[in-house]
């Protein structure tokens, strides 16, 4: 088993780090500051933290609508949050580059634009806050807001002060998970964004570019970056997931 | 209920109900109906074009592949986390996790340095006459990379409520280690396995980035489906395209109801 692990990630990845340095640090320093470079990991990062904000608001109101609320057809768009994770992602930007893209029925036309990049991470990040928040607003004992409601409290003053402390180790980890994806998405981004340098060009395509144009030290620094962002965000859900289970033991 | 209250909860439903619209069903919906413009004969045409099968079938041996070893894997691997106990522990979690937080593109670029020409094992391979960049070992592993976690992580949470106690009881029984896994916790965790090996592959069906990377995207050779749909689309054939991504999306609906099945099965 260790071997298995070890052959299909970890000399892979301890791979990447050796050829990022190899040529010392300089060069590391240099490839991953390059002006082309920095752009697609501000992009990458700004577009992530929109998405993210968005999910933390959206995801959380559809578990909300999912759970306490009653509608024919929940069950079918309960089922359809997956659809995302099922799926393919040349799919997702295929389909949604058929609908905001330049031959767009609506008249709306966002392919090869940095909106275009939040929408296809919008697509797939869509189930990760939604699946972290239901199973806990399923399991909130509603007797604390009934007794809140009888004492007069705000259907606001509610959600805030009682249901939401209890939805947060959710809501955290489910935007992590959300923002290591959107950080590294490729497939669902390619088709939409257009891969224009300094423009829509998100740090995954950046790393393509040079593989193919032979840059491996550039590709590997670069993909360094986005693999110690993507290990402290593990970390991160580690110890929110522990922190949630702290008066379970 | 108050008006008021009512009126929210109008407005929270429709909002959700508005941005799924907007973000999934209407682009799938227009996709659909932009896939049958020039007739359903077209379709027909293009998915049994032979570039196409062979993409299909090639998407399908990779799949055949890394399901069944990232099963194994993932059962062992739970198994390990919540029945043992051992330093380092964490460390197995943390990088069994890993492929969840890297970029696709990354996981291709890191079989290329070691598998590939010039990578740490490259040469020795080459040797012995295997060839796994740029062929089908190769996209077979990117593909094992990225849907590596899926079953562990299902496993590892229904492993930890059903406790110890009956696979205990089974060993005082006299049951040999092996018995008791077959016998008592396999048909306990099946829901989650199974639900896992459905994700699994889903993921490896739809595969794009790190197969992008490693395939080498030879046309007829080691071209997945996902690559065949990029490639039909670069090339201005976009009913190829559409059509290739009608496959995928139908065999993405055959995992959704799955998944909807295996939830109804845990319940």
């Amino acid at each position: 088993m260790v071997t298995y692990l070890g052959l299909i990630v970890l000399i892979p990845l301890a791979a990447i780090v050796t050829k990022a340095f190899s040529d010392g640090w300089g060069t590391f320093w240099e490839s991953v500051t390059s002006p082309q470079a920095v752009a697609a990991l501000e992009l990458t990062v700004t577009c992530s933290l929109i998405v993210v904000a968005i999910n933390a608001v959206m995801g959380t109101l559809i578990a909300w609508v999912l759970v306490r609320d009653d509608f024919p057809g929940k069950a079918i768009v309960n089922s359809v949050i997956d659809l995302p994770f099922a799926l393919p992602t040349i799919v997702a930007s295929l389909t949604l580059l058929t609908l905001y893209g330049n031959d767009s029925p609506l008249g709306i036309h966002a392919s090869y634009t940095r909106v275009a990049v939040v929408i296809a991470l919008l697509f797939v990040t869509l189930p990760f806050v939604v699946r972290a928040v239901q199973p806990l607003l399923l399991s909130l004992d509603r007797d604390m807001e009934s007794a809140a409601e009888s004492l007069g409290a705000s259907r606001g003053r509610i959600f805030w002060r009682i249901v939401f402390p209890n939805l947060v180790p959710g809501i955290a980890a489910g935007v992590a998970l959300a923002f290591a994806r959107a950080l590294g998405e490729f497939g669902a981004v390619i088709l939409i964004s257009g891969n224009v340098p300094f423009k829509t060009e998100v740090a995954s395509v950046f790393i393509r570019g040079k593989i193919e144009s032979d840059n491996v030290i550039a590709a590997s620094s670069v993909s360094v970056v986005l693999l110690v962002v993507s290990l402290v965000l593990l970390a991160f859900v580690n110890a929110v997931q522990k922190w949630g289970l702290r008066y379970d033991r | 209920m108050t008006d008021n209250g009512r009126l929210t909860r109008w407005a929270l439903r429709y909002t959700a109900l508005l941005y799924l619209t907007c973000l999934l069903l209407l682009p799938i919906g227009v996709a659909l109906v932009k896939t049958f413009d020039e007739g359903i004969g077209e379709v027909i045409d293009q998915i049994t074009e032979p570039d196409a099968i062979h993409a299909f079938k090639m998407t399908l041996l990779t799949v055949a592949i890394a399901v069944p070893l990232n099963t194994v894997f993932g059962i062992a691997c739970a198994h390990l986390m919540v029945r043992s106990n051992f330093k380092g522990k964490w460390l197995i979690g943390a990088f069994v996790d890993m492929p969840f937080a890297v970029s696709p593109v990354v996981i291709g670029l890191a079989l290329i340095l070691v598998y590939g020409t010039g990578g740490w094992f490259g040469a020795d391979l080459a040797e012995v006459g295997i060839q796994v960049i740029f062929s089908t070992p190769g996209i077979v592993m990117a593909v094992i990379f990225v849907s590596l976690p899926f079953v562990a992580r299902e496993v590892i949470p229904v492993l930890q409520e059903i406790g110890e106690d009956a696979e205990a009881a089974a060993e005082t029984l006299g049951a040999t280690g092996w018995q008791t896994f077959r016998k008592i916790t396999l048909p306990a965790i099946r829901w989650g396995v199974s639900y896992g090996i459905v994700l699994t592959t889903a993921r490896a069906l739809g595969e794009f980035g790190a197969v992008t990377v490693v395939s080498g995207n030879i046309t007829g050779e080691t071209q997945t489906l996902p690559l065949y749909v990029s490639q039909q689309f670069d090339q201005f054939n976009s009913v190829g395209a559409y059509s290739a991504s009608l496959v995928l999306a139908i065999l993405a609906l055959g995992t959704l109801l799955a998944m909807n099945l295996m939830r109804r099965g845990e319940d």
